[in-house]
């Protein structure tokens, strides 16, 4: 499987990275590259096998659905680009 | 290089319980090896305030004679780490102003156990790289150099400047990550030791995210007895990461010097590569001979899917990269660019925060995770891992106690060598490392020899989980027969 300019623009935006015209062409063989590579994956016979879910075998750790922390707006705000009292800004989001 | 900074991690630590230096002459003597090699780019935030203030206080306890496991030894931590009030970057451009207000499990107990930071190492841009070339600071420079020649190269990655600083004697030990090979193909490059802790064995909270599945931190350091002491304070369980298994944390250097007779060691015959230089299985029959002569028992073993690894993870790791990159969103934290609208501030944001290696790593994984490719991408690569790890297991199952490869496929190459035109040449140096993060397992680089250039070549063991024990006692063997390899300083 390869990528077109349109798919390569598509993923970009999923993504929200914007991509200028000039690089759709250079990223495309990039993409075309990489998927290229992992094409061997597909000589491999995987009928039956369970795809991993967890890395080493353990039981979910639980705890109680209790507060651990909090009371620390001041932190959570700090390395914010734009904050007012303890809201994160952004732009306008509903017209 | 001065007496105090060629001390070994355990040397250091003995000195200054006899109080033969203090803690603040050891983190000075360190602090001026930093100022002078500051050509290597090794670290990208030298904290000498914070050294002196935590030496000082590591004296005083240990006047009072209640010197943690790590009291007064400067360490150098990767820049992925969150350390609080210390500016962290993993970097990246989109982080070049984020401060913690929080440390890692990890640092936190480093310093619990009475170590002090000497600053933060370079590394690729979130830790994607085997080059340190991604770095937003820059490259690091390697201490090492062909014999004769002045070429820069690379110390390797994407914790090279945490290898870097180690080899050049710039701290005594120091912190890395390794999600493909992170930590032992640079320590490989540098001469140094790096293991790669089973999946669970080291809390990830507070270290940046580059994929949750296979990340995992360890140590580099200048002997194995080093890496083992160091291990110890690193590890542990944590409630903050529901992946850290509750275990308790052996005493790893006691595992340093115990005997190897009797152990099975496998020798992967899938690790044989075509075109591989003579140097890399001239050094790994040495590692077999080493051993053999300790009393170990070499048996060949098979690992059949070993060639799928490399592809499988570069379906893996940058879907996870996609996922985890996407909180890198202009509004909580880090850079922010404007936009009329949201979208186009976080397409802005992310475009200009983010370098091409990351961007790139960012759109394949969105790419394998989005609809109608998930499942031949992704589910086929997590089954994929599956025969990975079996393949192991059936190896251990049979009795085998430690598998011996090359660590990487090349010595140390030149900086902007590789990858230029084509990113998959730069990903084929993780080619004998990535297979163990892909089935969760522990991974040790020890250095074994210098090749024909005069530079340094690793070997790797790969341990049963949880068994980094095995591990350390097998370096050890190795570390004995090679010997330890400093280079000269020409910076």
């Amino acid at each position: 499987m390869s990528v077109d300019a349109v798919t390569v623009r598509r993923i970009a935006h999923l993504a929200r990275i914007a991509v200028a015209e000039d690089e759709i062409d250079h990223l495309q063989g990039e993409l075309n590259a990489m998927l290229a590579f992992v094409a061997q994956l597909e000589e491999v016979n995987v009928a039956g096998v369970e795809p991993m879910t967890s890395v080493t075998p353990m039981a979910m750790k639980k705890r109680h659905d209790v507060v651990t922390a909090g009371g620390i707006a001041d932190d959570i705000v700090r390395n914010a680009p734009a904050t007012d009292d303890h809201f994160f800004l952004v732009p306008k989001v509903v017209e | 290089m001065s007496e105090l900074t060629s001390l070994t991690l355990a040397d250091a630590r003995d000195g200054l319980r006899q109080k033969d230096f203090s803690a603040v002459e050891l983190a000075d003597a360190h602090l001026l090896a930093m100022e002078k090699a500051r050509a290597l780019n090794a670290y990208v935030l030298e904290t000498p305030e914070r050294a002196l203030a935590m030496a000082k206080a590591a004296d005083a306890r240990i006047a009072l004679g209640k010197a943690g496991p790590l009291e007064g030894i400067p360490l150098a931590v990767k820049d992925l780490f969150c350390t609080e009030a210390v500016r962290t970057t993993a970097c990246s451009h989109i982080l070049d102003n984020f401060v913690p207000t929080y440390d890692s499990t990890v640092t936190s107990q480093l310093w619990r156990d009475g170590a002090v930071l000497l600053g933060k190492t370079n590394n690729d841009e979130f830790a994607m790289g085997s080059s340190n070339e991604t770095s937003y600071f820059g490259p690091v420079t390697s201490p090492w150099r062909r014999k004769g020649a002045n070429t820069r190269l690379t110390p390797g990655g994407s914790s090279g400047g945490s290898a870097a600083a180690v080899a050049a004697h710039l701290c005594l030990g120091a912190t890395g990550t390794d999600t493909g090979g992170s930590i032992r193909q640079p320590a490989a490059f540098t001469g140094t030791v790096g293991i790669k802790p089973t999946y669970g064995r080291v809390s990830r909270w507070g270290i940046v995210a580059f994929a949750s599945s296979l990340d995992q931190a360890g140590p580099f350091t200048r002997t194995v007895r080093d890496a083992a002491i160091l291990l110890r304070s690193m590890a542990g369980h944590d409630d903050k990461d529901t992946t850290c298994a509750d275990l308790p944390v052996p005493d790893y250097e006691a595992a340093v010097g115990r005997s190897v007779k009797g152990l099975r060691i496998g020798v992967p015959k899938e690790y044989r590569l075509d075109g591989m230089p003579a140097e890399i299985e001239k050094i790994w029959e040495q590692g077999r001979a080493w051993l053999k002569a300790a009393g170990a028992e070499l048996v060949e073993v098979s690992l059949p899917h070993t060639k799928y690894a490399l592809p499988a993870y570069y379906i893996v790791a940058p879907a996870e990269a996609s996922s985890n990159l996407a909180r890198y969103d202009g509004v909580r934290y880090g850079l922010r660019e404007t936009g009329s609208d949201i979208r186009e501030m976080y397409e802005k944001t992310r475009a200009a925060g983010f370098g091409a290696e990351v961007r790139r790593r960012i759109m394949i994984g969105t790419y394998v995770l989005s609809a109608g490719y998930y499942d031949a991408y992704y589910l086929r690569a997590q089954k994929v891992r599956t025969l990975i790890k079996r393949d192991f297991e059936q190896v251990f199952d049979a009795g085998v106690h430690a598998i011996l490869t090359p660590a990487t496929p090349s010595a140390a190459f030149g900086l902007g060598e590789k990858g230029g035109a084509d990113p998959v040449e730069m990903y084929l140096n993780d080619i004998f490392t990535v297979t163990v993060n892909m089935a969760g397992l522990p991974g040790i680089a020890v250095p074994a020899g210098l090749d024909g250039q005069g530079l340094p070549l690793g070997l790797q063991l790969i341990g049963r989980p949880f068994d980094e024990e095995t591990l350390f006692a097998t370096a050890e063997v190795i570390e004995q027969s090679a010997g330890r390899f400093t280079p000269k300083p020409w910076w």
